[in-house]
């Protein structure tokens, strides 16, 4: 039976664009196979070399990707259960290297990796991703400067619990001319981290039940719900983003 | 439709309907991803490759896809490229395909893309689609490099800072700091800027091509009749 001219010409499109998926399709799925493995080693080594900048290869002697423990607390800023990397010697935790989030950084959520010592001193602290204004707050890379490389070597009680601040809140950390939330945000979220250490170290530090770390262990905040940002003062706003070619004036003292 | 020359597609896609300076096709990606050097030449590359691709792709099913279906088949043909093209930065420039981000995926919504292969593609044969995409592609490119060096110079004071991410260690030290103790021009970096230099580098190719018409015109008049040739010459300098 002939079908008229119209409906012809409709099956054929429609077998036409069919054929299209099909080949578009087909040569996408053959290239994601080709190079799954590929991708998998480049997601790994990338989380490998943040990881290493904290914890240099010859302070632990396992494999710290392969040895994770997903932990969840509000003192993490996480609302979803992240891994945790422990590192050993000989069979012995000597670090954990702990997924933070500071939720209240100038704009959005930043997220920080806190290595933390068996004895609870600071290994080290390194930025993952953050959207902080270019040149302002981005001074927390240490691309931009060393002052991420401040916290090194602290711990709870050095400085004393009331001086975890930046200097302007009477605290012994430096802020950043013109940017002061940010500093302050990391500040207050390392703290967190290392309270969370002090009161899990037990469970944080145990040898068993460690699992390798999935694909995408070091989420993006964009694909992590942020909790609600803190409300924050107008003067802090203020004084927080200064037009860009103001002469810089020395916060904190001027005031 | 007569062939045109590959002269001419050269100084079409470089110069005189160059898709960032006169088109002003795929702003977005341009405007967003044009902060530092190797952000603009890491997506320049991406839509080169995406460009020339399809163009030959569309060209080669000009035959087969009738008018009525084939904007959704080429959109299909651009879409499966860029996933393509995502998944290969993915597997060899990790770093550089996490900075990118959401940019490389939008590489399918350029409009420059559909337009060279609605436009020219579908009523070329392969070669010449071919050859017009690599020179739409590095009309595109290097208004995204030029742009992208402009901002991170004003910026942060020196330029092809992290060229490593593209080209791997040997880059390195590539960076060229003109500007020792800059304290930063925000304002470059920022979305702003991106508006601004780019309306500069119009207004810039608008007066090149301003004052080559007057010299092109002020060689005619002395002498009329063989200048026609002078003409010519001084009108494809870019």
């Amino acid at each position: 039976m002939a079908l008229p001219e119209i409906s012809r010409s409709m099956l054929r499109n429609g077998l036409v664009l069919a054929l299209f998926a099909v080949v578009t399709v087909g040569s996408v799925s053959l290239l994601r196979q080709a190079t799954a493995e590929r991708i998998h080693e480049a997601e790994r080594a990338a989380q490998f070399r943040v990881l290493q900048e904290i914890l240099p290869p010859d302070s632990h002697d396992n494999l710290l990707l392969d040895s994770t423990r997903d932990v969840q607390h509000p003192l993490l800023g996480y609302s979803s259960p992240l891994p945790a990397y422990v590192a050993m010697r000989q069979g012995v935790p000597t670090a954990v290297i702990l997924q933070v989030l500071a939720p209240d950084g100038y704009s959005g959520a930043i997220h920080l990796l806190v290595g933390v010592n068996a004895d609870g001193r600071l290994a080290g602290v390194r930025v993952v991703s953050h959207r902080e204004t270019p040149g302002l707050g981005d001074r927390i890379e240490t691309g931009k400067s060393d002052w991420i490389l401040g916290f090194t070597g602290t711990s709870l009680q050095e400085p004393e619990p009331s001086r975890w601040a930046v200097k302007r809140d009477r605290g012994a950390f430096d802020q950043f001319v013109g940017a002061t939330i940010t500093p302050r945000a990391v500040v207050r979220a390392v703290h967190n981290a290392l309270q969370y250490f002090d009161a899990n170290r037990e469970t944080l530090l145990a040898t068993d039940a460690l699992q390798p770390a999935p694909e995408d262990a070091l989420e993006r905040p964009e694909s992590v719900r942020e909790p609600a940002r803190h409300s924050r003062a107008g003067s802090d706003a203020a004084s927080d983003h200064l037009p860009a070619n103001q002469p810089h004036v020395q916060d904190g003292a001027s005031r | 439709m007569s062939t045109p020359n590959l002269r001419e597609l050269s100084v079409n896609g470089l110069w005189h309907n160059n898709p960032g300076l006169v088109q002003l096709l795929g702003l977005c990606p341009l405007l967003g991803v044009s902060n530092s050097a190797v952000n603009a030449l890491g997506l320049g590359l991406a839509t080169l490759l995406v460009l020339t691709c399809s163009n030959i792709a569309v060209s080669l099913v000009r035959g087969v896809v009738n008018t009525a279906v084939r904007l959704p088949a080429f959109v299909m043909i651009i879409a499966a490229l860029t996933t393509c093209i995502e998944l290969l930065m993915q597997a060899f420039t990790y770093e550089l395909y996490q900075i990118l981000g959401i940019f490389i995926p939008l590489i399918t919504t350029n409009c420059v893309i559909l337009g060279r292969a609605d436009g020219f593609a579908s009523r070329h044969n392969p070669l010449i689609a071919a050859y017009d995409g690599v020179m739409m592609g590095l009309g595109f490119c290097a208004v995204l490099v030029v742009l992208g060096s402009l901002r991170e110079l004003i910026g942060t004071g020196a330029v092809l800072a992290n060229m490593h991410l593209l080209f791997g260690p040997i880059a390195a030290g590539w960076t060229i700091t003109l500007f020792q103790h800059h304290e930063g021009f925000l304002l470059a970096i920022l979305p702003p800027g991106a508006f601004i230099v780019l309306g500069l580098l119009i207004a810039l190719k608008n007066r090149i091509d301003h004052h080559l018409a007057e010299r092109a015109r002020a060689a005619v008049q002395p002498q009329a009749p063989s200048a026609s040739r002078r003409v010519r010459v001084t009108g494809v300098i870019d």
